[in-house]
């Protein structure tokens, strides 16, 4: 992957097809350099077993094929710039994943496309689960859910073409002064 | 927020296309993106919010975008589906952001496939 934000992209595919009611995605620049990128979701959880095993690339609930790298990939990029990634899960309750980036340093991708990426995932689950997102940095907070507009827009779907490109403007004016250090 | 009262615009705007889109009654064309591990580290990001665009300029009224997973032909990512209503679905790879405009104006608008593009050109080689 090229930017962080394209982990978050596949990374919150597993939550979507865990059953999730609600996607809460946080993103925190803290004065340090560390950035903390965090997905919590209520979908099924994983058995203590499968969260034993989650991080090996040959762990997946696919059949299709023996290989899951969603994973794997995050954690070669947290750990290569000198972050770390946790996760925790519950059977019943959900997964945290958070993935911690090093951004001083010179192996660490940037964040890239947060408004894109944000965008994609809204428009390839349009209907459920609800989404969120919280930024924070020394330079500010923003806050998004598809719960809030939802109900503005009244049947319209969140993956009409017009709404995708608000989503993607508006988060883009947001996120810009929060983050914009770091996205290219 | 940006400016909910856009939001408002936006989405009576939307209704009015939608509702075309019923009178119409004509069958949607659809085109589906690979956005698993595989073809998101190719691309298929910028790929996907190309066809939005694409979509949104043309102001095309039967056509959908959706996403699905990998197919296990990772090394054609991305690979993007185009359905015609009644036809048979035909399948680009290694599609770029500036292959977009060609393949909606004429394959969905126009109904003719972009060959070169297609999974038998690329396969032929």
């Amino acid at each position: 992957m090229k930017e962080i934000s394209l982990h978050l992209l596949d990374i919150v595919q597993n939550s979507v097809k865990a059953g999730a009611a609600h996607v809460d995605i946080r993103f925190h620049l803290g004065a340090d350099g560390i950035l903390e990128m965090g997905v919590k979701d209520d979908g099924c959880g994983m058995s203590p077993d499968f969260l034993a095993r989650v991080r090996s690339p040959f762990t997946t609930t696919r059949t299709t094929r023996k290989v899951g790298l969603g994973i794997p990939l995050l954690m070669q990029n947290a750990m290569q710039s000198g972050g770390r990634v946790d996760i925790e899960s519950e059977e019943g309750v959900g997964t945290e994943i958070v993935a911690y980036f090093v951004t001083g340093s010179i192996d660490c991708l940037p964040l890239g496309d947060l408004p894109s990426t944000m965008a994609s995932i809204i428009m390839g689950s349009p209907d459920n689960p609800e989404f969120s997102l919280r930024c924070s940095s020394p330079g500010g907070e923003m806050s998004f859910s598809t719960e809030e507009i939802r109900p503005l827009l009244e049947g319209v779907s969140l993956a009409e073409p017009s709404v995708v490109q608000w989503i993607r403007e508006s988060l883009d004016e947001e996120i810009q002064p929060i983050l914009g250090g770091i996205m290219k | 927020m940006k400016s909910l009262a856009e939001l408002e615009a936006i989405r009576k705007a939307t209704l009015s296309r939608i509702n075309l889109r019923k009178e119409e009654k004509g069958e949607t064309t659809r085109v589906v993106i690979g956005m698993a591990t595989c073809g998101i580290a190719a691309g298929a990001r910028p790929v996907m919010l190309a066809f939005m665009d694409e979509i949104e300029k043309r102001k095309l009224t039967h056509v959908t975008v959706s996403q699905t997973g990998c197919i296990g032909m990772c090394r054609l990512e991305p690979m993007v589906d185009v359905i015609l209503p009644g036809k048979e679905k035909v399948t680009y790879v290694h599609v770029k952001p500036e292959m977009v405009p060609r393949i909606v104006a004429e394959h969905v608008v126009n109904g003719r496939p972009v060959e070169e593009y297609t999974i038998g050109a690329a396969e032929k080689n």
